[in-house]
């Protein structure tokens, strides 16, 4: 199962490739990797998308706590979250062809960006399924480039993942 | 107080209690170097390879369960120490790394004698600094010490560019008295109800035992172990790193577990009902094939480390704590409580385990004309009074050394479990000979492993040392050619070194002892001769029968109840190699 971990860690040299390194040590996958700085400069935000089993997932959020530089984290598939990922695409489309990638961007709630006589370049934001759906809907012979951010999320409710 | 770099570390390490630094100079470290001649408190100990270094600090720390210091500098000073940082990381032992690095401007730039420390020892440290402002550096050897030496130990290294230690820049010092780590707070007592859940489950077995390990021994818990064992009357079966935490030649002890563990330890494992794991962490040598691991037992689990529980084998009931004070609630709650052991399970479960001690798994042929590496150990015991310090290197020779010296005392035996260094053993006595100069320390070794770090016999001499080499000579790397002879019909690839050196006049030539042994009723005489030359160190090469095997032996493969014994004492032995 697809496993969203937020993790807050120390905004320090190195740490991103403690991660990282980890996961390649150990063979887990990495689908996809955000990181930011938070509001307290000091830490990082990061989100790490990943599959496996219960029992590898139990590992890993124990692997990367036991990371000296991670201070807490969470497995927001564990509680009802908010998922979201920003997608850029540029699409060939010329003639009859433009006026149904615009409509298309209009079901997917997609902002055009940019315009030349020969492409589009289409913005949207969503749980990641559903910009794969948007991908899926697009004929492949005029993707010219698919730009995805990978997924960040956040739980719902009151309760926050901080110090 | 205003104090450059350099002298802030060595300042540091003193503030620390640090006795000994194990080290070797170079560019990187020169300022470093230069702060050591100027003081007298804390001791350099200058090894001939820094993975020898390594090996001592580690020895010195297995010992005493004091952190293990070294210094190194940059690049292949560096590298070099990685294999001895990884046998550390392995089995959890506390150490302090200081390397060298290229002076921060040109970090990066390819400088000369630059390699990326940090990301070289990343995957086998606990954790790691590079130091990038003088001002900071006490604060973080104080963390590194903090860090290595709680909650599950390990390695530390600090990476310090030459300009921090510039003689030239001063900042004021101060050695913090603790330092807190926001993201680091190791669980120490275990949870209350985890822990009468697990009470219940042992009150009511029926043919429990007690795995303990290398965290009994971390922990500073064999009195606490032996208490809790005692209290209940169940068995205790050790691991290769928990040897000596329950003593060996207690009756509720039942040997080693697996690989090269007893029969009796195995087969109670297999059988069981109520394991109880405490600060062992479920290692392929120990548990054999997955699947048909202990099928029949509910499993508790004490350690400090959350990541070693249901790592490989899933577990019934977790304590997440340091052994000591979870051991001493069990033990209260035990003793509180109106339920007690079965007395009857309990018979009918020991007489079972005398049936299984009846099979003798360790006999061996004692009428051989060879000499045998068993006896070689049973002597070395009797010779030492079971009170030596062993270290030993890896191999058979190292099964033997942990199958024939019953350790009745915690943090005498010491050898490399997790990464299994050759190596390992000659540097490791040294760092054990210097915290205990009084004590006899032993270096079990082999033939192959003992030309690993061979040219440490020269820091034995000038740091006098005297640590008792015994070299079960088999001229095979007996290991691999035990597992060729099983699992490759023994085509002997490679197992074999056309050349080894004259042991004896290699020892010489360092300026120790050299002795020859090449008869069983010789080797007795020999111990004694070797043990009784108190200020020096003695190379004994001891001929050995060259086709001897460790046994018993789970194969690859296998369960814990399908062991491979010793066929009959001399029909497996005394043979010709193909
Ligand atoms: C040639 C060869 C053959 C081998 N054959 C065998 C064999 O037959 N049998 C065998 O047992 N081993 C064997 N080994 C060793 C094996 O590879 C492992 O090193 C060993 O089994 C691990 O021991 P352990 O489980 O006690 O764990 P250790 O590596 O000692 O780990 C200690 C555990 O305790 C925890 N811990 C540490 N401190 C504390 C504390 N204060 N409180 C609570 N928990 C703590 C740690 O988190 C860790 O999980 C062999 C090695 C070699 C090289
Ligand atoms: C650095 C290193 N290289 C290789 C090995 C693999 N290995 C394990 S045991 C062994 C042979 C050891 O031979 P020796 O020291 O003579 O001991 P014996 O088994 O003969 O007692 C080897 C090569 C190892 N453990 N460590
Ligand atoms: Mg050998």
């Amino acid at each position: 199962m697809k496993h969203i971990i937020s993790i807050l860690i120390e905004n320090e040299a190195g740490a991103l490739s403690r991660v990282a390194g980890l996961f390649s040590a150990r063979g887990y996958n990495i689908e996809s990797l955000t990181v930011a700085v938070t509001e307290d400069p000091s830490l990082s935000r990061m989100t790490l998308v990943t599959r496996g089993s219960e029992d590898v997932i139990e590992q890993i959020t124990k692997q990367l706590n036991k990371l000296i530089d991670v201070v807490k984290l969470i497995d927001l598939a564990e509680s009802v979250h908010i998922e979201r990922e920003l997608m850029m695409v540029k699409i060939k489309t010329t003639g009859q062809s433009r006026e149904e990638i615009r409509s298309m961007a209009d079901i997917f709630r997609g902002k055009i960006l940019d315009v030349t006589p020969t492409s589009y370049v289409v913005e949207m934001t969503g749980p990641s399924s559903k910009l794969d759906a948007f991908i899926a809907a697009i004929a492949p012979d005029s993707l010219i480039e698919v730009v995805r951010s990978g997924a960040t999320g956040i739980s719902r409710g009151e309760q926050g993942l901080h110090l | 107080m205003e104090l450059n770099g350099a002298q802030i570390v060595i300042q540091s390490l003193k503030d620390e209690g640090v006795e000994y630094i194990f080290g070797y100079p170079g560019g990187a470290v020169l300022h470093l170097y230069d702060a050591i001649f100027q003081q007298d408190d804390v001791k350099h100990i200058l090894v001939r390879h820094e993975q020898g270094a390594t090996h001592a600090a580690d020895g010195y720390a297995r010992a005493t369960g004091k952190p293990g210091v070294v210094l190194v500098t940059s690049g292949p000073g560096a590298t070099n120490a990685v294999t001895g940082i990884a046998t550390a990381y392995m089995d959890s032992i506390p150490m302090v790394i200081i390397s060298g690095q290229v002076p921060s401007p040109v970090i990066g730039s390819d400088a000369f004698q630059e390699v990326d420390m940090v990301g070289i020892t990343r995957p086998c440290v606990k954790h790691n600094f590079l130091v990038k402002d003088v001002s900071k550096l006490a604060e973080t050897i104080k963390k590194a010490f903090h860090v290595a030496t709680t909650g599950r130990p390990g390695p530390v290294v600090i990476d310090i560019p030459k300009d921090i230690t510039d003689p030239r820049i001063k900042v004021s010092y101060k050695y913090p008295k603790k330092v807190t780590i926001r993201s680091y707070n190791p669980e120490v007592n275990g949870d209350k109800e985890q822990i009468k859940k697990a009470v219940e489950l042992l009150l009511t077995a029926q043919k429990p035992i007690i795995y303990s390990g290398g965290g009994v021994v971390l922990g500073e818990a064999s009195k606490e172990l032996i208490n809790f064992a005692q209290t209940l009357g169940f068995p205790v079966t050790n691991t290769l790193m928990g040897l000596g935490a329950y003593p060996a030649t207690d009756k509720q002890f039942v040997g080693m577990l697996g690989m090269h563990g007893t029969y009796e330890a195995n087969m109670a494992m297999h059988e069981s009902d109520v394991i109880i794991a405490i600060g062992a962490r479920f290692d392929d040598r120990v548990t054999g094939k997955l699947d048909e691991f202990c099928p029949y037992a509910q499993i508790i689990h004490i350690d400090v480390d959350p990541a070693s529980i249901s790592k490989t084998v899933k577990v019934a009931i977790p304590v997440v704590g340091d052994v000591k004070p979870v051991l001493k609630q069990m033990l209260e709650l035990i003793k509180d409580s109106k339920k007690k052991p079965s007395k009857k399970a309990l018979e009918s479960w020991w007489n079972q385990i005398d049936q299984w001690r009846a099979v003798q798994c360790l006999e061996y042929d004692r009428e051989s004309r060879l000499i045998k590496p068993q006896y070689v150990i049973e002597q070395l015991y009797q010779v030492t009074k079971g009170e030596a310090y062993v270290t030993s290197d890896v191999g058979q020779h190292q099964m033997w050394a942990a199958q024939y010296y019953p350790f009745d005392k915690p943090r005498r035996w010491i050898n490399s479990g997790g990464l299994g260094t050759m190596g390992f053993g000659l540097p490791a006595a040294i760092g054990v000979k210097l915290a205990f100069p009084d004590s006899d320390v032993a270096c079990v070794t082999g033939d192959a492993s003992i030309q690993m770090c061979i040219q440490e016999l020269s820091t034995a001499l000038q740091y006098k040392t005297p640590v008792k080499i015994i070299n079960l000579n088999n001229s095979y790397m007996g290991m691999v050619r035990q597992w060729q002879e099983f699992s490759y019909e023994s085509r002997y690839s490679h197992s074999y070194m056309d050349t080894i050196p004259e042991f004896v006049k290699l020892a010489e030539a360092y300026g120790h002892v050299g002795m020859r042994v090449d008869k069983p009723e010789d080797v007795r005489p020999a111990l004694e001769e070797a043990f009784a030359m108190k200020d020096r160190t003695v190379f004994m090469d001891i001929l050995t029968d060259r086709t001897e095997n460790v046994y018993p032996m789970i194969e690859s493969g296998k369960g814990h109840h399908d062991m491979t014994l010793r066929v009959a004492p001399g029909t497996s032995t005394d043979r010709e190699l193909a």
